[in-house]
């Protein structure tokens, strides 16, 4: 037999490191295109970030341009422009947690409620449509409906003998029709997950609160509710992680020169500086601004759920 | 017969309406584009058409510029869904590969894929720099696969019994002999799911289209859709030129157009639709 006190511990675990290549050649082969998409468009493109510290000029390319430290940055954040679009990021998600959020949870809990199957199953087949639509055909949808000269709620009110409201260019209204159209979209959609928990609840516990004499009020208040309180607050503080997220097609889309100073948003100025313009530097210090606050919100809520004792979302 | 409480009637009477709701702007879209052209006045009020006429559809359908943005929707749609499948499933397969040497370091690409994004503009320079622009790869290309569908596939596939690899090794079977085998078959629901979830993706994409693709003869679905419905109607700033000899009202014209956007979808929907809920589901749970 061989004597292995004579092989070094190195060489032994380099033959088991080649002997684990070559068993696992197949799996390699698998991960490989994969892992290099990963690394062409996602790796490769955080290079393009260190343009933010440049003047980058495109006839100078990369390497011509001027190292500028945090200029961009500081004129970024010393920009009144900055807080305008902080408002509406905010502004929008705000009311998007405080009116939307609960909408799917109001929805599910309805939904759980009916006992005919059929009924049940032909209305989330319904309502769980607007999900799979594009943001260029909710917009026309939008327009069909609210626009000033031919839309259907205008046109219902002049019948009425009102004046019709122009919903689409006044600023005032603009959020709320953004909320109303991220309603229409995803309370069918939003109730999977919550009916997905309620059912997890344990059934006897209905039963034994029906012989109690519980009230079907009661059943959802005391029951129900409770139960998927975890995942209501575990979604919810994903939800404030993402505050910085605003849909960016749905706000590119509804925009016009009416609503610019309540429609601007860091995505759609970084698109429209970088692309548009060719600012690139000034497109990509707005883009960072917003990963990484978007990022330390996405963290902290995490810790925040896990510290909780539920698993975050990795 | 159960008896039926004020309770069941507030339960039913909120969920119908809320259905109504969500099906009211189809009803109306579907109605105006059907009506006749010559009987529409723009700022009347219409529920059902006075007179049906499907000259609207025919007129977009003889449309060049309608048709050949819809060729160019499907490729990307079934092209970009098929490779979509492969690059995700083979990868997703070989990170449950758990002896696997540096598979830390694949999964931290994805991880990292997950929570930093570069942005718009990188990547839009990096798609610039391989020579995309105005190719419909551009496209297909950057959105192989992404963290979530990988996680998901990854998931689904841990979830079948090791027995099944470990039998099929003692027989002989290479990896890709058992991935093509055993994993791909027993995988059809999550394939299906993520299938539907890529195309509805691709068929809906605008943004990348609107960026990468200057030409138009190279415009997908909507783009095309856009350009006809809001730079027309911002403001009430009257028709476009869609006005043509015919005399079409651009009114029935784009609702048409909006609802062939969403017809492919709507029609499939119903009998796939409950893949896609109990793939949500799945993920859910599991997350």
């Amino acid at each position: 037999m061989r004597a292995k006190a004579e092989k070094p511990a190195w060489k032994r675990r380099w033959r088991k490191r080649m002997r684990d290549y070559y068993n696992y050649r197949y799996a390699y082969l698998l991960v490989i295109p994969g892992f290099v998409y990963f690394l062409v468009f996602k790796i490769a493109p955080m290079w393009g970030l260190l343009i933010a510290f440049k003047d980058y000029s495109p006839f100078a390319g990369f390497w011509q341009s001027q190292w500028v430290g945090f200029k961009h940055f500081a004129e970024f954040f010393t920009n009144a422009y900055f807080y305008l679009m902080l408002r509406n990021t905010l502004v929008i998600s705000l009311m998007n947690i405080v009116f939307f959020f609960p909408a799917p949870i109001v929805l599910a809990l309805l939904l759980n409620e009916i006992r005919l199957e059929k009924f049940k199953r032909v209305n989330q087949t319904i309502v769980y449509m607007p999900h799979f639509l594009s943001w260029v055909v909710i917009t026309g949808i939008t327009f069909f409906m609210l626009s000033s000269d031919v839309g259907l709620v205008n046109k219902v009110i002049v019948n009425m003998g009102g004046e019709p409201v122009s919903f689409l260019s006044n600023p005032k209204l603009f959020w709320w029709v953004l909320l109303l159209q991220n309603m229409w979209k995803e309370i069918g959609w939003g109730t999977i997950i919550f009916l997905a928990a309620i059912t997890q609840i344990d059934p006897s516990q209905y039963e034994a609160a029906t012989i109690d004499g519980a009230s079907r009020m009661q059943k959802i208040f005391r029951i129900t509710i409770p139960s998927i309180l975890p995942t209501i607050i575990v979604l919810l503080i994903l939800r404030l992680g993402h505050v910085m997220d605003v849909g960016f097609e749905q706000v590119l889309l509804m925009g016009n020169p009416f609503v610019r100073d309540v429609a601007e948003v860091f995505d759609t100025y970084s698109y429209n500086q970088g692309i548009n313009q060719g600012n690139f530097s000034t497109a990509i210090t707005v883009g960072i601004f917003k990963s990484v606050a978007g990022l330390c919100m996405v963290v902290a809520s995490d810790r925040i759920v896990k510290k909780m004792g539920y698993s975050g979302i990795y | 017969m159960k008896r039926i409480t004020y309770g069941d009637v507030i339960v039913y009477t909120a969920v119908s309406f809320i259905s109504f709701l969500c099906v009211a702007p189809f009803f109306y879209i579907v109605s105006v584009s059907l009506t006749d052209p010559s009987v529409y006045v723009p700022f009347k009020l219409y529920v059902i058409p006075e007179k049906v006429s499907f000259m609207s559809y025919s007129y977009i359908l003889s449309n060049p510029n309608f048709l050949n943005s819809l060729k160019n929707t499907v490729f990307v749609t079934v092209v970009g869904t098929a490779l979509n499948i492969v690059f995700t499933f083979t990868m997703a397969y070989g990170l449950t590969k758990k002896g696997m040497p540096h598979r830390g370091l694949f999964m931290g690409v994805v991880i990292f894929a997950l929570l930093f994004s570069a942005g718009i503009v990188p990547h839009y320079l990096l798609v610039k720099s391989m020579g995309l622009i105005n190719s419909l790869w551009s496209l297909i290309l950057p959105v192989l696969t992404n963290s979530w569908s990988l996680i998901v596939a990854k998931s689904f596939i841990e979830s079948l019994p090791e027995e099944l690899e470990e039998s099929a090794k003692i027989d002989g079977c290479t990896d890709i002999g058992i991935f093509l085998r055993i994993i791909v078959p027993l995988s059809k629901a999550s394939i299906a799911t993520l299938t539907l979830f890529f195309a509805v993706g691709h068929w809906n994409t605008y943004f990348n289209a609107l960026i990468y693709l200057t030409d138009s003869q190279k415009s997908t679905l909507q783009v095309y859709v856009k350009t006809l419905l809001v730079d027309a109607s911002t403001g009430g700033a009257g028709s476009t030129g869609m006005v043509d000899l015919l005399n079409i009202p651009s009114e029935t014209v784009r609702m048409a157009t909006v609802v062939l956007a969403m017809l492919p979808i709507m029609a499939v929907y119903p009998f796939v639709q409950r893949y896609f809920v109990k793939g949500v589901m799945l993920g859910s749970i599991k997350g």
